[in-house]
């Protein structure tokens, strides 16, 4: 008896030792923030100004620039997922579908240093010499697309963090397609449905929930995603309606500045960039989670 | 009628189209970037890249083999670090699972995968570096135990719950005490899946680079020291993918080349383990 009295205390401390990481990390990070916090107010999010030498910190242009890369990445990505799902699960023949799916789940593990790689030393060099000039020239009378073609800017941040978040969605959404009911479609096509009828009736509609809260947590990622954006946005606190021009995210800044800090002050809003970062990402995650465990039927479903 | 079913057929052909697109559209980029690792990986690949430390800007060759071995020290000690913090909570997620705490808990892990890394880099920052006036390899390791943890617990647990409640109840009634059944044959019955998380647990964090950016810092040379800043081949492949020399570019490449292989091999090693396990 005695035994099971110390294993169950052993594993009880490790496995509430997720909550204490959780705390600690909210507790730490409110404190190092704090002489940020009490110095700026709220004027910490709706200043862009930020200077290290004058101790001068507001963080809008991070805010900005990270609202709207991933903004824009879900858009882009989001159809791209579900059609890319619904192909798979619905549609390819089911060989090639078992052949792509564990290939697109390869492709999400693959590190973020690599897609930077690839986003700074390929993309954003033919970003600059095809794509943006292209963009200048037939689109620049509007706002979004005025300015030199830098190659590193908002544009190439939007489409390496659509690259990155695209895989994460499909392979979630194949999941929640695949829990479909044989019965709910075989009910479709005995209507007479064709198959994109079937699909529209009885198969995105039962898996709403499940494809919300995948893309949910694909802009959890790509709000948080740090290296290969700050390879790629070209760091600068811009806040301009312009694509092409480089801009700054939260994580990129701490990135950037975190290690070289010039003063308590300068580390104080770092952590503050951070805090809200955690906030966040917590809140996004967590409503994540919500839809998809409402989906699957126990608290199941995987780590990833 | 005869018409709208002709629009509705068109319709159905369209769309398909259309999924077949997008299909092509999330393939593409990704087969791209698998085709430039391999290419430029290869051709910067060579024997100097696994015996040599980085050469001063300026002169070719060097190679990555400090990172390589910062990588591995750091990913043992963090794996030593969080592999039994996610393996026993996920036992007492399985044995003594069902409560609110439980939930609570699988809830926090799930939430604390989806954190940012560069934070728990910065948390690890404020309670090692700081207090230890250094950057670390022992505080590089912490943060990436942080992100191991959570991945471990929830794959274990998922494991420990697919073994058969009679194989457990078997050994109870034989009078064998619970925290004996729980790791002599519950335990050792997920043994195989149980490994295939701990493998992509590992495979995880070998890519990470945000959270040792202000933690283990990176190192040019030899890292002796667990005190001391420590070199890491994500570490090394940012940094000089960021710098103007073409030649620091070729050794970028070639890391690349190297991580994506290390990580695809232990993913698919993973998935080996994952499949025997099921058929058992």
């Amino acid at each position: 008896m005695n035994g099971d009295l110390i294993f169950r205390a052993i594993t009880t401390v490790f496995a509430f030792s997720i909550l204490i990481i959780l705390a600690i990390m909210l507790a730490e990070m409110t404190k190092e923030s704090l002489p940020s916090i009490r110095k700026f107010g709220w004027r910490f999010v709706t200043n862009s100004e930020w200077d290290a030498v004058q101790g001068v910190f507001g963080a809008l242009p991070y805010l900005y620039g990270s609202v709207v890369s991933s903004v824009l990445a879900l858009l882009l990505a989001t159809p791209l997922s579900i059609g890319a799902a619904v192909f798979i699960t619905e549609i390819c023949p089911k060989r090639v579908g078992a052949l792509i799916a564990p290939l697109v789940e390869l492709l999400a593990a693959i590190p973020s240093v690599i897609y930077g790689l690839w986003g700074v030393l390929v993309m954003a060099p033919w970003l600059q010499s095809t794509v943006q000039p292209f963009l200048i020239d037939h689109f620049g009378f509007l706002p979004f697309f005025q300015g030199a073609p830098y190659g590193v800017s908002m544009l190439a941040a939007v489409f390496i963090l659509m690259i990155m978040v695209v895989p994460i969605i499909t392979s979630i959404t194949r999941e929640v397609l695949l829990a479909v009911p044989l019965s709910q479609k075989e009910a479709a096509i005995a209507l007479g449905a064709t198959r994109w009828e079937m699909i529209m009736m009885a198969v995105l509609p039962y898996g709403r929930s499940g494809i919300l809260g995948a893309a949910i947590l694909g802009l959890g990622r790509a709000v948080g995603e740090t290296m290969a954006v700050t390879m790629v946005i070209g760091n600068a606190p811009n806040i301009s309606l312009s694509l092409l021009s480089p801009a700054y995210t939260m994580p990129s800044v701490i990135a950037n500045e975190f290690a070289e800090a010039t003063s308590k002050l300068h580390g104080s809003a770092l952590m503050e960039v951070g805090l809200i970062l955690l906030v966040v990402t917590l809140i996004i995650n967590a409503l994540a989670r919500l839809l998809i465990w409402s989906v699957s039927k126990d608290a199941g479903g995987g780590a990833a | 009628m005869m018409h709208s079913v002709a629009i509705r057929r068109a319709k159905n052909h369209l769309m398909t189209v259309l999924m077949i697109a997008a299909t092509a559209a999330v393939l593409i980029p990704l087969g791209l970037i698998f085709f430039h690792i391999v290419k430029m990986g290869l051709s910067s690949l060579s024997l100097d890249f696994f015996t040599q430390i980085p050469k001063p800007t300026g002169e070719a060759g060097g190679g990555m083999a400090n990172g390589m071995m910062g990588s591995l020290v750091m990913i043992a000690m963090a794996s030593f670090i969080g592999l039994p913090v996610g393996i026993f909570g996920a036992i007492y997620l399985a044995e003594f699972g069902g409560s609110r705490a439980s939930t609570a808990i699988r809830f926090s892990a799930d939430v604390l995968s989806g954190t940012p890394s560069i934070i728990t880099g910065m948390v690890a920052y404020t309670l090692l570096v700081v207090p230890m006036k250094g950057f670390s390899a022992l505080a590089g390791s912490v943060a990436l135990a942080m992100i191991m943890i959570p991945i471990v617990l929830r794959t274990t647990e998922e494991q420990l719950k697919m073994v058969p409640g009679s194989l457990r109840e078997a050994s109870l009634a034989l009078g064998v005490p619970l925290w004996r059944t729980s790791l002599k044959v519950t335990l050792r019955s997920a043994l195989s899946g149980v490994l295939t998380g701990i493998l992509l647990a590992v495979a995880r964090v070998a890519g990470e680079t945000a959270p040792l950016l202000f933690t283990a810092l990176g190192n040019q040379f030899w890292g002796r020291k667990l005190t001391e800043p420590m070199a890491a081949i994500p570490l090394q492949i940012f940094n000089f993918a960021i710098a103007p020399y073409e030649d620091w570019h070729r050794l970028a490449w070639a890391g690349a080349l190297v991580l994506v292989t290390v990580m695809f091999s232990l993913s698919l090693t993973a998935r080996y383990f994952g499949r025997s396990n099921k058929t058992d």
